[in-house]
């Protein structure tokens, strides 16, 4: 498929990010490229197989709810870009 | 002999003899570092300083007669995605240049249990996404066998590493190819072990249900040692296999009877430098001398591996890389409003082609897409796992290269990335089945540069892998050779 400026635009919103106009540009083309590239997949017919999310056959692990030493605060806090003496603090969220 | 010459195995011979110090070995990397990091730029934190002091001290526990741990007083390198308390991490990224984990990873907390010395925080592409380590926001690596050339990636400078003798040791991670690939082109040695057999905590997250750690090393019996240092269950990391570590060590000079070897032949003909399948079929030809049958197989799906790990992999590394966003560590751009803050500290920090790849998983994931694309895309992962396992029933491993091309120069590819994506044709199944692949070195091309033979084997096979690399290691000498740095 095609990618429009817009359609870019939309997936960088829901992604969080800010695009300068020609990674747009570049985005559009590239991404096009590479949907192209992977559609591809559609040549298999997949009606009835298993999806595979892991590699592992991974399966719910429990522990005891039991209180265990965690990271300290201040431990967590050390690497903040702006806090105060217990929390993060960023722009008004309401 | 300098003390470059010897391997991981043959250092802890002399140290234990008390032959030599660990001091000495220390200081002996780190003059060579000295003399060739300019050049090569594998390491983006450099810690001899600390290592001359651990050094020092696990001399001092020797003399003393204290028992010490399997690797004590090797220097390793760990690539700068696996958290480390005392020094950055980086993960070749802008929005953590300045991160200082709270924490150990497992990987690194076992090294410093087996006694063994931290000497670099080694380059790689950012957050692990790349195949050339030309994504570092810190500057690319540059082959030791051609300083034109990429080292591969995105282990690019663990790689380096190791092949320049900057370590004998040194740790990188692979979620699609990125151990075994630079092992490829840097001609060393590279096992991605089994989904699940080193602990994933304190690994930085690209693509969780893809991403595993594990030991580079110039043969298969020092990659043994370090194995068997780094693996085992872990409780903190959940999907960790409960299994105990591995004894790969013990058993790697034991020759494997009757092996069969499968045949990739797919793997052997259009789209693969002549040169690389020459090296390969050569390969084989060795492993039939020393009694292994060799046996045709088949995986139909292959060739859909790296489609559907385009999809997989940017899916989860979208939902991954949203923690960083400027509120708790890494680089923030400061604003008025909250969503601007994010977007504009995301838009700042982040790489292009971690943006891109951000973009490709959100797409993948968005409203509409979800079933056609994602959902598809682990449908196939199933096939192209049944293929494997259909395979293993008859095979005890199978052969093949481990990359298309050897080594391309620096800038090449850097504005093609979906020709970048195609090089890991050959490894990203290996990642999407969750089992194990090694790469060995077993020839060169004609310009000098590094071939890799690509061992895959079922999940839990390491130490067969190692068996099998260690028999081919015993009658050739491709391992051993040194880039003219």
């Amino acid at each position: 498929m095609a990618f429009s400026h817009d359609e870019v635009l939309k997936v960088a919103r829901l992604a969080q990010l800010d695009l300068a106009q020609e990674e747009v540009e570049t985005f559009a083309a590239q991404l096009g490229h590479i949907v192209q590239y992977i559609e591809q997949l559609d040549e298999l017919d997949t009606t009835d197989v298993e999806p595979m999310a892991h590699g592992a056959g991974v399966t719910n692990v429990f522990r005891e709810d039991q209180v265990q030493p965690s990271l300290d605060r201040e431990a967590a806090l050390a690497n903040a870009p702006n806090r105060d003496a217990e929390c993060f603090r960023v722009p008004p969220v309401l | 002999m300098s003390l470059l010459q010897h391997s991981a195995t043959d250092l802890l011979s002399l140290l234990q003899s008390g032959d030599v110090t660990s001091q000495q070995v220390v200081q002996a990397y780190s003059d060579r570092a000295a003399t060739v990091e300019d050049q090569v730029h594998a390491i983006l934190q450099p810690t001899w300083e600390s290592a001359l002091e651990r050094a020092e001290e696990i001399d001092r526990r020797r003399s003393a007669g204290e028992l010490l741990g399997s690797l004590a007083g090797l220097p390793v390198a760990v690539k700068d995605i696996l958290c480390t308390d005392d020094f950055p991490t980086t993960c070749g990224s802008k929005i953590l240049e300045t991160f200082r984990p709270p924490y150990n990873a497992t990987v690194i907390e076992k090294l410093r249990a087996a006694d063994a010395i931290l000497v670099g925080k080694t380059n790689l592409d950012e957050f692990a996404m790349g195949s050339s380590t030309e994504n570092s926001a810190f500057g690319p690596t540059h082959n030791p066998w051609d300083l034109t050339r990429v080292p591969g990636g995105s282990s690019g400078g663990s790689a380096a590493s190791v092949s320049a003798d900057l370590a004998p040791l040194a740790i990188g991670t692979d979620t699609g190819g990125s151990i075994r690939q630079p092992a490829a082109f840097c001609g060393v040695t590279g096992l991605k072990p089994t989904y699940g057999r080193v602990s994933r905590y304190g690994l930085v997250a690209f693509a969780s249900s893809l991403d595993q750690a594990g030991p580079f090393a110039r043969s298969a019996q020092d990659t043994a040692l370090l194995l068997d240092a780094i693996s085992g269950h872990d409780a903190r990391d959940s999907t960790s296999a409960n299994r105990p570590p591995t004894s790969a060590f013990a058993e790697v000079e034991q020759p494997l009877e009757s092996l069969r070897v499968g045949v990739i032949r797919e793997q052997l003909g259009e789209g693969v430098d002549d040169e690389i399948r020459v090296a390969v079929e050569a390969s084989l030809q060795a492993f039939q001398q020393m009694g292994a049958s060799l046996i045709d197989v088949q995986l139909p799906h292959a060739r859909y591996a790296v489609a559907t790990y385009y999809i997989v992999a940017p899916c989860e590394a979208s939902g991954n890389l949203a923690r960083y966003d400027g509120a708790h560590y890494g680089l923030r751009v400061e604003s008025p409003e909250l969503g601007s803050m994010y977007s504009a500290s995301r838009a700042r920090g982040l790489g292009e082609e971690v943006k891109r790849r951000i973009m490709l998983g959100t797409f993948a994931l968005s409203s509409g897409y979800n079933s056609r694309y994602y959902l598809k895309s682990l449908q196939v992962r199933r096939l192209i796992r049944n293929d494997y396992d259909q395979a293993f029933e008859n095979v005890d491993l199978l052969l093949g290269p481990t990359t298309p091309t050897t080594a391309f120069r620096i800038g090449e590819k850097s504005d093609d990335p979906l020709s970048m994506y195609l090089g890991d044709l050959f490894t990203v199944g290996t990642n999407l089945a969750g089992i194990s692949g090694l790469s060995i070195p077993c020839g060169f091309s004609a310009a000098g540069l590094p071939i890799g033979l690509h061992l895959q084997g079922p999940a839990f096979s390491e130490t067969t892998l190692l068996r099998a690399a260690h028999m081919y290691q015993s009658v050739t000498d491709w391992h051993a050779r040194r880039p003219p740095l």
